[in-house]
Protein backbone atom coordinates (compact mmCIF):
# COMPACT_ATOMS: atom_id res chain seq x y z
CA UNK A 1 0.00 0.00 0.00
CA UNK A 2 1.61 3.66 -0.85
CA UNK A 3 2.05 5.66 1.68
CA UNK A 4 -0.72 8.29 2.90
CA UNK A 5 0.50 11.71 1.32
CA UNK A 6 -0.72 15.43 2.37
CA UNK A 7 -2.84 15.25 -0.69
CA UNK A 8 -4.26 11.97 0.15
CA UNK A 9 -5.62 13.85 3.97
CA UNK A 10 -7.11 16.25 1.43
CA UNK A 11 -9.17 14.33 -0.81
CA UNK A 12 -10.58 12.43 1.90
CA UNK A 13 -11.52 15.29 3.73
CA UNK A 14 -13.20 17.14 1.15
CA UNK A 15 -15.33 13.39 0.50
CA UNK A 16 -15.77 13.48 4.32
CA UNK A 17 -17.19 17.40 4.22
CA UNK A 18 -14.52 17.91 6.86
CA UNK A 19 -12.64 21.22 6.96
CA UNK A 20 -9.06 21.04 7.64
CA UNK A 21 -6.34 23.63 8.02
CA UNK A 22 -3.01 23.15 6.70
CA UNK A 23 -1.69 22.58 9.63
CA UNK A 24 -3.91 19.48 10.83
CA UNK A 25 -3.32 18.24 7.39
CA UNK A 26 0.07 18.38 7.71
CA UNK A 27 0.03 16.69 10.99
CA UNK A 28 -2.53 13.42 9.94
CA UNK A 29 -1.07 13.02 6.82
CA UNK A 30 1.90 12.03 9.13
CA UNK A 31 -0.69 10.38 11.43
CA UNK A 32 -2.07 8.36 9.31
CA UNK A 33 1.14 7.15 7.35
CA UNK A 34 1.95 5.59 10.75
CA UNK A 35 -1.42 3.58 11.27
CA UNK A 36 -1.21 2.70 7.29
CA UNK A 37 2.40 1.03 7.92
CA UNK A 38 0.86 -0.51 11.42
CA UNK A 39 -1.95 -1.98 9.74
CA UNK A 40 0.26 -3.07 7.01
CA UNK A 41 1.86 -5.97 8.73
CA UNK A 42 -1.05 -7.83 8.92
CA UNK A 43 0.27 -8.15 4.84
CA UNK A 44 2.99 -10.04 6.48
CA UNK A 45 1.30 -12.56 8.60
CA UNK A 46 -1.39 -13.18 6.02
CA UNK A 47 0.19 -14.56 3.08
CA UNK A 48 -1.30 -14.98 -0.41
CA UNK A 49 -3.12 -18.91 0.39
CA UNK A 50 -5.29 -16.69 3.02
CA UNK A 51 -8.35 -15.90 1.74
CA UNK A 52 -9.70 -12.26 2.49
CA UNK A 53 -12.24 -11.97 5.10
CA UNK A 54 -15.05 -9.75 5.88
CA UNK A 55 -16.57 -11.69 8.68
CA UNK A 56 -14.86 -13.67 11.68
CA UNK A 57 -17.37 -16.19 12.05
CA UNK A 58 -17.85 -18.87 8.79
CA UNK A 59 -21.65 -18.19 8.66
CA UNK A 60 -23.77 -17.91 5.50
CA UNK A 61 -27.64 -16.64 4.79
CA UNK A 62 -28.47 -15.24 8.47
CA UNK A 63 -31.80 -14.19 7.08
CA UNK A 64 -34.88 -12.38 8.63
CA UNK A 65 -38.36 -13.95 7.54
CA UNK A 66 -40.31 -10.48 5.39
CA UNK A 67 -42.80 -9.92 8.60
CA UNK A 68 -43.43 -6.10 9.71
CA UNK A 69 -41.94 -5.72 13.13
CA UNK A 70 -41.91 -2.28 15.43
CA UNK A 71 -41.28 1.20 13.99
CA UNK A 72 -41.05 4.99 15.58
CA UNK A 73 -43.69 7.72 15.30
CA UNK A 74 -42.55 10.95 13.81
CA UNK A 75 -41.93 12.53 16.88
CA UNK A 76 -39.58 9.43 18.13
CA UNK A 77 -37.72 9.83 14.74
CA UNK A 78 -37.04 13.16 15.35
CA UNK A 79 -36.18 13.20 19.05
CA UNK A 80 -32.54 13.59 18.48
CA UNK A 81 -32.80 15.33 15.03
CA UNK A 82 -30.60 19.21 15.89
CA UNK A 83 -33.61 20.48 13.14
CA UNK A 84 -36.85 19.71 12.14
CA UNK A 85 -39.64 20.82 10.20
CA UNK A 86 -42.81 19.20 9.79
CA UNK A 87 -42.08 15.96 10.36
CA UNK A 88 -38.86 15.85 8.65
CA UNK A 89 -35.24 16.30 9.43
CA UNK A 90 -33.86 19.55 8.41
CA UNK A 91 -30.31 19.64 7.82
CA UNK A 92 -28.51 22.25 5.11
CA UNK A 93 -28.27 22.36 1.89
CA UNK A 94 -25.07 20.43 0.35
CA UNK A 95 -24.31 21.70 -3.21
CA UNK A 96 -23.03 19.54 -6.09
CA UNK A 97 -24.32 15.87 -5.30
CA UNK A 98 -26.87 14.09 -7.06
CA UNK B 1 -27.11 28.11 -19.73
CA UNK B 2 -28.54 26.09 -22.73
CA UNK B 3 -25.72 23.91 -24.59
CA UNK B 4 -25.46 24.07 -28.11
CA UNK B 5 -26.78 20.80 -30.32
CA UNK B 6 -27.11 19.58 -33.82
CA UNK B 7 -29.55 18.03 -34.68
CA UNK B 8 -30.34 14.33 -34.40
CA UNK B 9 -30.00 13.37 -38.22
CA UNK B 10 -26.00 15.46 -38.12
CA UNK B 11 -25.22 14.12 -35.23
CA UNK B 12 -26.09 10.51 -36.27
CA UNK B 13 -24.33 11.29 -40.09
CA UNK B 14 -21.09 12.09 -37.97
CA UNK B 15 -21.01 9.68 -34.86
CA UNK B 16 -21.88 6.39 -33.78
CA UNK B 17 -23.64 6.39 -30.07
CA UNK B 18 -22.96 3.95 -27.59
CA UNK B 19 -24.90 3.11 -25.01
CA UNK B 20 -25.35 2.17 -21.02
CA UNK B 21 -28.05 1.78 -18.71
CA UNK B 22 -28.47 1.88 -14.76
CA UNK B 23 -31.93 0.69 -13.82
CA UNK B 24 -32.73 0.28 -10.13
CA UNK B 25 -35.56 -1.38 -9.36
CA UNK B 26 -37.52 -1.43 -5.90
CA UNK B 27 -38.85 -4.71 -4.77
CA UNK B 28 -42.55 -4.92 -3.41
CA UNK B 29 -41.37 -6.61 -0.15
CA UNK B 30 -43.64 -6.29 3.32
CA UNK B 31 -40.22 -4.95 4.61
CA UNK B 32 -37.34 -3.36 4.19
CA UNK B 33 -34.25 -5.01 3.06
CA UNK B 34 -32.15 -4.64 6.33
CA UNK B 35 -34.55 -3.98 8.76
CA UNK B 36 -38.71 -5.21 10.01
CA UNK B 37 -40.19 -1.41 9.34
CA UNK B 38 -42.69 -1.47 6.23
CA UNK B 39 -42.16 -1.01 3.04
CA UNK B 40 -45.03 1.07 2.10
CA UNK B 41 -45.19 4.68 -0.34
CA UNK B 42 -47.04 7.55 0.30
CA UNK B 43 -47.05 7.62 4.83
CA UNK B 44 -46.39 10.21 6.57
CA UNK B 45 -42.57 11.27 6.70
CA UNK B 46 -40.53 9.35 9.23
CA UNK B 47 -42.74 6.89 10.30
CA UNK B 48 -41.95 3.34 8.40
CA UNK B 49 -38.40 3.46 10.04
CA UNK B 50 -36.52 2.56 12.90
CA UNK B 51 -33.18 2.64 14.58
CA UNK B 52 -31.90 0.21 11.54
CA UNK B 53 -33.29 2.54 8.89
CA UNK B 54 -31.97 6.22 10.77
CA UNK B 55 -28.47 4.05 11.11
CA UNK B 56 -28.24 4.68 15.07
CA UNK B 57 -25.30 3.22 16.70
CA UNK B 58 -24.94 0.01 17.27
CA UNK B 59 -27.78 -1.31 15.58
CA UNK B 60 -27.26 -4.16 13.36
CA UNK B 61 -28.49 -5.20 9.55
CA UNK B 62 -30.82 -8.46 8.99
CA UNK B 63 -31.09 -9.42 5.77
CA UNK B 64 -34.39 -9.66 4.25
CA UNK B 65 -34.95 -13.27 2.68
CA UNK B 66 -38.15 -12.22 0.55
CA UNK B 67 -35.29 -10.00 -1.19
CA UNK B 68 -32.90 -12.20 -1.69
CA UNK B 69 -35.56 -14.32 -3.63
CA UNK B 70 -36.69 -11.83 -5.56
CA UNK B 71 -33.27 -10.48 -6.95
CA UNK B 72 -32.38 -14.07 -7.76
CA UNK B 73 -35.77 -14.18 -9.70
CA UNK B 74 -35.16 -10.99 -11.09
CA UNK B 75 -31.23 -12.08 -12.28
CA UNK B 76 -32.63 -15.46 -13.79
CA UNK B 77 -35.57 -13.77 -15.61
CA UNK B 78 -32.42 -11.74 -17.11
CA UNK B 79 -30.68 -14.50 -18.35
CA UNK B 80 -28.06 -14.37 -15.56
CA UNK B 81 -26.04 -16.59 -14.06
CA UNK B 82 -26.47 -16.57 -10.17
CA UNK B 83 -23.73 -16.31 -8.10
CA UNK B 84 -22.95 -19.58 -5.59
CA UNK B 85 -21.57 -16.87 -2.97
CA UNK B 86 -21.76 -13.65 -2.74
CA UNK B 87 -21.41 -10.32 -0.26
CA UNK B 88 -22.57 -6.93 0.29
CA UNK B 89 -20.28 -3.88 0.68
CA UNK B 90 -20.24 -0.21 2.64
CA UNK B 91 -20.43 2.36 -0.77
CA UNK B 92 -19.49 5.69 1.78
CA UNK B 93 -20.39 9.05 1.01
CA UNK B 94 -21.35 11.68 3.04
CA UNK B 95 -25.13 13.18 2.20
CA UNK B 96 -28.26 13.19 4.71
CA UNK B 97 -30.06 11.03 2.00
CA UNK B 98 -28.38 8.56 3.90
CA UNK B 99 -27.62 8.74 8.03
CA UNK B 100 -25.46 5.54 7.95
CA UNK B 101 -22.79 7.67 5.91
CA UNK B 102 -22.63 4.68 3.61
CA UNK B 103 -24.79 2.92 1.30
CA UNK B 104 -25.16 -0.89 2.19
CA UNK B 105 -24.84 -2.70 -1.58
CA UNK B 106 -22.52 -4.91 -3.94
CA UNK B 107 -19.71 -4.46 -5.04
CA UNK B 108 -17.34 -6.62 -6.38
CA UNK B 109 -19.76 -9.75 -5.60
CA UNK B 110 -23.07 -8.87 -7.38
CA UNK B 111 -25.92 -11.46 -6.67
CA UNK B 112 -26.55 -11.91 -10.55
CA UNK B 113 -23.93 -11.17 -13.60
CA UNK B 114 -23.60 -12.11 -17.40
CA UNK B 115 -27.32 -11.84 -18.71
CA UNK B 116 -28.84 -10.41 -21.69
CA UNK B 117 -32.09 -9.44 -22.58
CA UNK B 118 -33.54 -9.13 -26.43
CA UNK B 119 -35.56 -6.02 -26.92
CA UNK B 120 -37.86 -5.74 -29.57
CA UNK B 121 -38.62 -2.45 -31.33
CA UNK B 122 -41.66 -1.18 -33.02
CA UNK B 123 -41.40 -2.65 -36.29
CA UNK B 124 -40.46 -5.93 -34.63
CA UNK B 125 -36.09 -5.91 -35.48
CA UNK B 126 -34.75 -7.92 -32.33
CA UNK B 127 -31.86 -6.33 -30.47
CA UNK B 128 -29.76 -8.06 -27.72
CA UNK B 129 -28.89 -5.83 -24.45
CA UNK B 130 -26.64 -7.72 -22.87
CA UNK B 131 -26.32 -7.41 -18.52
CA UNK B 132 -23.35 -6.87 -16.79
CA UNK B 133 -24.64 -7.53 -13.47
CA UNK B 134 -27.58 -7.21 -11.07
CA UNK B 135 -27.06 -6.29 -7.77
CA UNK B 136 -28.72 -5.89 -4.20
CA UNK B 137 -28.46 -2.80 -2.53
CA UNK B 138 -30.62 -0.28 -0.29
CA UNK B 139 -32.92 2.86 -1.51
CA UNK B 140 -31.89 6.04 -0.27
CA UNK B 141 -34.64 8.90 1.87
CA UNK B 142 -36.11 11.36 0.20
CA UNK B 143 -34.55 14.93 -0.05
CA UNK B 144 -36.96 17.61 -0.81
CA UNK B 145 -34.51 21.18 -1.05
CA UNK B 146 -36.13 24.37 0.34
CA UNK B 147 -35.83 27.35 -0.37
CA UNK B 148 -33.99 28.82 -3.69
CA UNK B 149 -35.65 30.28 -6.34
CA UNK B 150 -36.63 27.00 -8.30
CA UNK B 151 -36.81 23.96 -5.84
CA UNK B 152 -33.57 22.60 -7.54
CA UNK B 153 -30.48 21.94 -5.35
CA UNK B 154 -28.91 24.77 -6.86
CA UNK B 155 -29.44 27.61 -4.67
CA UNK B 156 -31.29 25.72 -2.16
CA UNK B 157 -31.25 27.03 1.65
CA UNK B 158 -31.74 24.12 3.30
CA UNK B 159 -33.20 20.11 2.82
CA UNK B 160 -35.72 18.04 4.20
CA UNK B 161 -35.58 14.50 4.95
CA UNK B 162 -37.94 11.96 5.15
CA UNK B 163 -36.52 8.21 5.83
CA UNK B 164 -39.29 6.58 4.82
CA UNK B 165 -37.75 5.36 1.74
CA UNK B 166 -34.59 4.34 3.22
CA UNK B 167 -33.56 0.92 3.12
CA UNK B 168 -36.13 -0.09 0.58
CA UNK B 169 -34.70 -3.07 -1.27
CA UNK B 170 -33.75 -2.15 -4.67
CA UNK B 171 -31.73 -4.25 -7.22
CA UNK B 172 -29.59 -2.12 -9.70
CA UNK B 173 -29.25 -4.04 -13.25
CA UNK B 174 -26.57 -2.49 -14.90
CA UNK B 175 -25.87 -3.37 -18.83
CA UNK B 176 -22.80 -3.45 -20.45
CA UNK B 177 -21.72 -1.08 -23.68
CA UNK B 178 -24.66 -1.55 -26.01
CA UNK B 179 -22.89 -0.99 -29.54
CA UNK B 180 -24.60 -0.70 -32.56
CA UNK B 181 -28.35 1.03 -32.16
CA UNK B 182 -27.41 3.57 -34.80
CA UNK B 183 -30.34 6.11 -34.99
CA UNK B 184 -32.73 4.14 -32.91
CA UNK B 185 -30.59 4.47 -29.83
CA UNK B 186 -33.53 6.72 -28.57
CA UNK B 187 -35.99 4.09 -29.19
CA UNK B 188 -33.77 1.09 -28.19
CA UNK B 189 -33.32 2.81 -24.94
CA UNK B 190 -37.12 3.09 -23.79
CA UNK B 191 -37.61 -0.45 -24.82
CA UNK B 192 -35.24 -1.91 -22.93
CA UNK B 193 -36.48 0.19 -19.55
CA UNK B 194 -40.20 -0.82 -20.70
CA UNK B 195 -38.82 -4.59 -21.40
CA UNK B 196 -37.21 -4.48 -17.49
CA UNK B 197 -40.12 -2.92 -16.29
CA UNK B 198 -42.47 -5.22 -17.90
CA UNK B 199 -40.64 -8.23 -16.38
CA UNK B 200 -40.06 -7.06 -13.11
CA UNK B 201 -44.09 -6.54 -13.33
CA UNK B 202 -44.89 -9.69 -14.25
CA UNK B 203 -42.33 -11.60 -11.72
CA UNK B 204 -44.52 -9.61 -8.98
CA UNK B 205 -41.44 -8.69 -7.12
CA UNK B 206 -41.88 -4.53 -7.69
CA UNK B 207 -44.96 -2.53 -8.17
CA UNK B 208 -43.07 -1.54 -11.41
CA UNK B 209 -44.46 2.17 -11.17
CA UNK B 210 -42.13 4.63 -12.82
CA UNK B 211 -44.21 7.22 -11.68
CA UNK B 212 -43.90 6.40 -7.91
CA UNK B 213 -39.94 5.61 -8.47
CA UNK B 214 -40.15 1.74 -8.48
CA UNK B 215 -38.29 1.74 -11.35
CA UNK B 216 -35.62 4.58 -11.91
CA UNK B 217 -32.89 4.63 -14.81
CA UNK B 218 -29.56 6.42 -14.98
CA UNK B 219 -28.74 6.75 -18.77
CA UNK B 220 -25.47 6.51 -19.90
CA UNK B 221 -24.61 7.89 -23.61
CA UNK B 222 -21.36 8.36 -25.48
CA UNK B 223 -20.56 9.08 -29.44
CA UNK B 224 -17.08 8.05 -31.60
CA UNK B 225 -16.85 9.03 -35.14
CA UNK B 226 -17.96 5.54 -37.30
CA UNK B 227 -14.96 3.32 -38.04
CA UNK B 228 -13.66 3.97 -34.37
CA UNK B 229 -13.68 1.34 -31.70
CA UNK B 230 -12.56 3.45 -28.97
CA UNK B 231 -15.65 4.56 -26.81
CA UNK B 232 -16.00 8.01 -26.26
CA UNK B 233 -16.20 9.92 -22.94
CA UNK B 234 -20.03 9.24 -21.31
CA UNK B 235 -22.28 11.78 -19.48
CA UNK B 236 -24.28 9.89 -17.25
CA UNK B 237 -28.15 11.66 -17.05
CA UNK B 238 -29.45 10.49 -13.78
CA UNK B 239 -33.36 9.91 -12.51
CA UNK B 240 -34.86 9.44 -15.79
CA UNK B 241 -38.39 8.15 -14.60
CA UNK B 242 -40.81 8.13 -17.83
CA UNK B 243 -40.40 5.71 -20.34
CA UNK B 244 -40.96 8.90 -22.66
CA UNK B 245 -38.12 11.11 -20.88
CA UNK B 246 -35.64 7.73 -21.40
CA UNK B 247 -35.79 8.13 -25.17
CA UNK B 248 -35.75 11.83 -25.04
CA UNK B 249 -33.12 12.15 -22.82
CA UNK B 250 -30.83 9.71 -24.90
CA UNK B 251 -31.69 11.68 -27.93
CA UNK B 252 -31.25 15.10 -26.19
CA UNK B 253 -27.46 13.89 -25.01
CA UNK B 254 -26.77 12.33 -28.58
CA UNK B 255 -27.35 15.80 -29.95
CA UNK B 256 -24.93 17.79 -27.18
CA UNK B 257 -22.42 15.27 -27.00
CA UNK B 258 -22.35 15.78 -31.09
CA UNK B 259 -21.94 19.69 -30.66
CA UNK B 260 -19.03 19.51 -28.23
CA UNK B 261 -17.09 16.97 -30.27
CA UNK B 262 -17.80 19.00 -33.48
CA UNK B 263 -16.31 22.12 -31.50
CA UNK B 264 -13.14 20.19 -30.97
CA UNK B 265 -13.82 19.88 -27.12
CA UNK B 266 -13.70 16.88 -25.15
CA UNK B 267 -17.13 15.69 -23.56
CA UNK B 268 -16.65 16.00 -20.03
CA UNK B 269 -17.57 12.90 -18.01
CA UNK B 270 -20.29 14.35 -15.36
CA UNK B 271 -23.44 13.23 -14.22
CA UNK B 272 -26.42 15.07 -15.87
CA UNK B 273 -30.16 15.92 -14.74
CA UNK B 274 -32.64 16.01 -16.65
CA UNK B 275 -35.55 18.25 -16.73
CA UNK B 276 -38.58 17.38 -17.84
CA UNK B 277 -40.13 20.81 -18.88
CA UNK B 278 -37.22 21.74 -21.39
CA UNK B 279 -36.52 18.46 -22.38
CA UNK B 280 -33.19 19.19 -21.84
CA UNK B 281 -30.00 18.44 -19.23
CA UNK B 282 -28.05 20.29 -17.40
CA UNK B 283 -24.42 19.54 -15.48
CA UNK B 284 -24.57 17.95 -12.46
CA UNK B 285 -21.20 17.01 -10.32
CA UNK B 286 -18.12 15.61 -11.74
CA UNK B 287 -18.30 11.60 -11.50
CA UNK B 288 -16.55 10.18 -8.46
CA UNK B 289 -14.30 7.90 -9.23
CA UNK B 290 -15.35 3.96 -7.72
CA UNK B 291 -11.67 4.72 -5.08
CA UNK B 292 -13.98 7.60 -3.69
CA UNK B 293 -16.57 5.83 -2.16
CA UNK B 294 -14.13 3.29 -0.64
CA UNK B 295 -15.98 0.19 -0.77
CA UNK B 296 -15.39 -2.24 1.48
CA UNK B 297 -16.64 -5.62 2.78
CA UNK B 298 -20.09 -5.17 4.96
CA UNK B 299 -18.57 -6.50 8.11
CA UNK B 300 -22.25 -6.56 9.50
CA UNK B 301 -23.80 -8.98 6.78
CA UNK B 302 -22.18 -12.49 6.40
CA UNK B 303 -22.23 -13.81 3.17
CA UNK B 304 -25.18 -14.93 0.93
CA UNK B 305 -24.70 -18.33 -0.35
CA UNK B 306 -27.42 -19.70 -3.18
CA UNK B 307 -27.37 -23.38 -3.73
CA UNK B 308 -28.47 -24.99 -6.91
CA UNK B 309 -31.17 -26.26 -5.60
CA UNK B 310 -32.42 -23.14 -4.14
CA UNK B 311 -31.69 -21.25 -7.43
CA UNK B 312 -33.83 -24.34 -9.42
CA UNK B 313 -36.52 -23.85 -7.29
CA UNK B 314 -36.98 -20.23 -7.49
CA UNK B 315 -36.85 -20.77 -11.19
CA UNK B 316 -39.21 -23.07 -11.26
CA UNK B 317 -41.88 -20.59 -9.94
CA UNK B 318 -41.08 -18.05 -13.08
CA UNK B 319 -43.94 -17.19 -14.78
CA UNK B 320 -43.97 -17.44 -18.81
CA UNK B 321 -41.54 -14.51 -19.43
CA UNK B 322 -43.41 -11.32 -21.02
CA UNK B 323 -41.71 -12.00 -24.51
CA UNK B 324 -42.62 -16.04 -24.68
CA UNK B 325 -46.11 -15.51 -23.96
CA UNK B 326 -46.19 -12.44 -26.76
CA UNK B 327 -44.92 -15.35 -29.08
CA UNK B 328 -47.30 -18.71 -28.58
CA UNK B 329 -50.25 -16.02 -28.45
CA UNK B 330 -49.41 -14.73 -31.98
CA UNK B 331 -49.46 -18.15 -32.59
CA UNK B 332 -52.63 -19.10 -31.06
CA UNK B 333 -54.28 -16.49 -32.72
CA UNK B 334 -53.06 -16.83 -35.99
CA UNK B 335 -52.26 -12.97 -36.40
CA UNK B 336 -49.55 -11.54 -38.66
CA UNK B 337 -47.03 -9.86 -37.40
CA UNK B 338 -48.03 -6.76 -38.79
CA UNK B 339 -51.60 -7.39 -36.83
CA UNK B 340 -49.91 -8.94 -33.45
CA UNK B 341 -47.76 -6.11 -33.31
CA UNK B 342 -50.82 -3.43 -33.47
CA UNK B 343 -52.24 -4.84 -30.92
CA UNK B 344 -49.67 -5.11 -28.42
CA UNK B 345 -49.15 -1.54 -29.22
CA UNK B 346 -52.71 -1.01 -28.67
CA UNK B 347 -52.51 -2.13 -25.30
CA UNK B 348 -55.04 -4.83 -25.93
CA UNK B 349 -53.23 -8.11 -25.59
CA UNK B 350 -54.72 -8.90 -22.46
CA UNK B 351 -58.28 -7.69 -23.61
CA UNK B 352 -58.51 -9.50 -26.87
CA UNK B 353 -56.61 -13.05 -24.60
CA UNK B 354 -59.88 -12.65 -22.16
CA UNK B 355 -62.38 -12.27 -25.23
CA UNK B 356 -61.26 -15.23 -26.13
CA UNK B 357 -61.38 -17.56 -23.50
CA UNK B 358 -65.05 -15.96 -23.03
CA UNK B 359 -65.87 -17.99 -26.30
CA UNK B 360 -65.02 -15.35 -28.99
CA UNK B 361 -63.02 -16.78 -32.39
CA UNK B 362 -59.27 -14.80 -32.65
CA UNK B 363 -60.86 -13.12 -35.79
CA UNK B 364 -63.93 -11.43 -33.95
CA UNK B 365 -62.00 -10.32 -30.66
CA UNK B 366 -59.38 -8.32 -33.19
CA UNK B 367 -61.87 -7.07 -34.72
CA UNK B 368 -64.00 -5.55 -32.03
CA UNK B 369 -60.55 -4.22 -30.00
CA UNK B 370 -58.86 -3.02 -32.88
CA UNK B 371 -61.52 -1.82 -34.66
CA UNK B 372 -63.81 -0.19 -32.40
CA UNK B 373 -62.85 -0.36 -28.71
CA UNK B 374 -59.44 1.08 -28.94
CA UNK B 375 -60.99 4.21 -31.18
CA UNK B 376 -63.21 4.88 -28.74
CA UNK B 377 -60.86 4.74 -25.69
CA UNK B 378 -58.40 7.06 -28.09
CA UNK B 379 -61.41 9.79 -27.91
CA UNK B 380 -61.90 9.13 -24.12
CA UNK B 381 -58.57 9.62 -24.20
CA UNK B 382 -58.00 5.94 -21.47
CA UNK B 383 -56.47 2.98 -21.80
CA UNK B 384 -58.88 0.78 -23.68
CA UNK B 385 -58.96 -1.49 -20.82
CA UNK B 386 -60.99 0.91 -18.76
CA UNK B 387 -63.59 1.56 -20.62
CA UNK B 388 -65.12 -1.16 -18.94
CA UNK B 389 -66.43 -3.36 -22.14
CA UNK B 390 -67.05 -7.16 -20.65
CA UNK B 391 -65.62 -9.70 -23.10
CA UNK B 392 -68.62 -11.53 -22.25
CA UNK B 393 -70.46 -8.29 -23.98
CA UNK B 394 -68.31 -8.59 -27.14
CA UNK B 395 -69.68 -12.30 -27.54
CA UNK B 396 -73.34 -11.67 -26.83
CA UNK B 397 -73.06 -8.80 -29.20
CA UNK B 398 -71.21 -11.09 -31.80
CA UNK B 399 -73.28 -14.10 -31.48
CA UNK B 400 -76.76 -11.38 -31.80
CA UNK B 401 -74.27 -10.66 -35.17
CA UNK B 402 -74.39 -13.84 -36.51
CA UNK B 403 -77.76 -15.04 -35.42
CA UNK B 404 -78.95 -11.92 -38.16
CA UNK B 405 -80.89 -10.35 -35.24
CA UNK B 406 -78.29 -6.84 -35.55
CA UNK B 407 -76.36 -5.98 -38.55
CA UNK B 408 -72.58 -5.00 -37.88
CA UNK B 409 -73.76 -1.00 -37.97
CA UNK B 410 -76.41 -1.71 -35.31
CA UNK B 411 -74.08 -3.37 -33.01
CA UNK B 412 -71.47 -0.42 -33.29
CA UNK B 413 -74.78 1.75 -31.95
CA UNK B 414 -75.31 -1.06 -28.74
CA UNK B 415 -71.54 -1.15 -28.04
CA UNK B 416 -71.75 2.81 -27.39
CA UNK B 417 -74.67 2.25 -25.59
CA UNK B 418 -72.95 -0.38 -23.40
CA UNK B 419 -70.21 2.23 -22.93
CA UNK B 420 -73.21 4.85 -21.95
CA UNK B 421 -73.91 2.46 -19.20
CA UNK B 422 -77.64 1.85 -20.42
CA UNK B 423 -77.52 -1.93 -19.64
CA UNK B 424 -77.01 -5.51 -21.39
CA UNK B 425 -76.77 -5.48 -25.20
CA UNK B 426 -79.97 -7.63 -25.21
CA UNK B 427 -81.68 -4.66 -22.79
CA UNK B 428 -80.45 -1.69 -25.39
CA UNK B 429 -81.09 -3.39 -28.65
CA UNK B 430 -84.91 -3.99 -26.92
CA UNK B 431 -84.98 -0.31 -25.49
CA UNK B 432 -83.43 1.42 -28.85
CA UNK B 433 -86.12 -1.10 -30.95
CA UNK B 434 -82.91 -2.09 -33.15
CA UNK B 435 -83.53 -5.03 -34.93
CA UNK B 436 -83.14 -5.88 -38.76
CA UNK B 437 -85.76 -5.34 -41.00
CA UNK B 438 -86.37 -9.44 -42.49
CA UNK B 439 -89.79 -9.20 -43.77
CA UNK B 440 -89.07 -9.20 -47.59
CA UNK B 441 -92.47 -6.81 -48.51
CA UNK B 442 -91.14 -3.78 -47.16
CA UNK B 443 -87.22 -4.35 -48.50
CA UNK B 444 -88.71 -5.00 -52.20
CA UNK B 445 -90.75 -1.67 -51.83
CA UNK B 446 -87.43 0.03 -51.03
CA UNK B 447 -85.37 -2.28 -53.71
CA UNK B 448 -87.99 -0.90 -56.37
CA UNK B 449 -87.83 2.38 -55.68
CA UNK B 450 -84.05 2.66 -55.60
CA UNK B 451 -83.65 0.53 -58.71
CA UNK B 452 -86.31 2.90 -60.55
CA UNK B 453 -84.29 6.22 -59.22
CA UNK B 454 -81.49 4.79 -60.74
CA UNK B 455 -82.35 3.06 -63.83
CA UNK B 456 -78.44 2.86 -65.06
CA UNK B 457 -76.84 1.12 -62.25
CA UNK B 458 -79.61 -1.31 -62.65
CA UNK B 459 -78.69 -1.56 -66.42
CA UNK B 460 -75.06 -2.19 -65.75
CA UNK B 461 -76.50 -5.00 -63.23
CA UNK B 462 -78.02 -6.29 -65.42
CA UNK B 463 -74.73 -6.23 -67.70
CA UNK B 464 -73.06 -8.40 -65.40
CA UNK B 465 -71.44 -5.25 -63.40
CA UNK B 466 -72.68 -6.67 -60.00
CA UNK B 467 -70.02 -4.41 -58.17
CA UNK B 468 -72.33 -1.57 -59.16
CA UNK B 469 -74.75 -3.12 -56.39
CA UNK B 470 -73.50 -1.07 -53.73
CA UNK B 471 -75.91 1.94 -55.03
CA UNK B 472 -78.43 0.16 -54.38
CA UNK B 473 -77.84 -1.52 -51.36
CA UNK B 474 -76.65 1.90 -49.65
CA UNK B 475 -80.12 3.26 -51.11
CA UNK B 476 -82.21 0.42 -49.38
CA UNK B 477 -80.13 1.02 -46.45
CA UNK B 478 -81.20 4.40 -46.19
CA UNK B 479 -84.78 4.70 -47.09
CA UNK B 480 -85.09 1.28 -43.82
CA UNK B 481 -82.58 3.53 -41.79
CA UNK B 482 -80.11 0.91 -41.67
CA UNK B 483 -82.37 -1.89 -40.17
CA UNK B 484 -81.84 -4.11 -42.96
CA UNK B 485 -79.68 -7.23 -43.54
CA UNK B 486 -77.16 -6.10 -46.06
CA UNK B 487 -76.86 -9.85 -47.44
CA UNK B 488 -80.52 -10.10 -47.87
CA UNK B 489 -80.77 -6.88 -49.45
CA UNK B 490 -78.22 -7.90 -52.29
CA UNK B 491 -80.07 -11.24 -53.10
CA UNK B 492 -83.18 -9.92 -53.17
CA UNK B 493 -82.04 -6.92 -56.09
CA UNK B 494 -80.56 -9.54 -57.73
CA UNK B 495 -83.50 -11.74 -57.87
CA UNK B 496 -85.43 -8.77 -58.97
CA UNK B 497 -82.92 -8.24 -61.81
CA UNK B 498 -83.36 -11.59 -62.49
CA UNK B 499 -79.41 -11.88 -62.63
Amino acid sequence: MAAINRDDVAHLAQLAHIEMSAEELDRMAGELAVIVDSVKSVSEAAGDDVPATSHPIPLTNVFREDVVGHTFTAEQSLSGAPDAYEGRFKVPAILDED
Amino acid sequence: MTDATLSFEEAMEKYDPVLGFEVHVELNTKTKMFSSAPNVFGDEPNTNVNEVDLGMPGVLPVVNKTAIESSIKIGLALNCKIAERCRFARKNYFYPDTPKNFQTSQYDEPIAYDGYLDIELSDGTMFRVEIERAHMEEDAGKLTHMGGATGRIQGADYSLVDYNRSGVPLVEIVTKPIEGAGSRAPELAKAYVAAVREIVKNLGVSDAKMERGNVRCDANVSLRPHGRERFGIRSETKNVNSLRAVEHAVRYEIQRHAAVLDSGEPVTQETRHWHEDTRTTTSGRAKSDADDYRYFPEPDLVPITASREWVEELRATLPEPPAARRKRLQADWGYSDLEFRDVVNAGVMDEIEETIAAGATATVARKWWMGEIVGRAKNADVDPGQLGVAPATIVELNQMVEDGKINNKMATEVLDGVLAGEGTPAEIVEKRGLAVVSDDAPLLEAIDAALAAQPGVADKIRGGKIQAIGAIVGAVMKATRGQADAGRVKELILERLGV
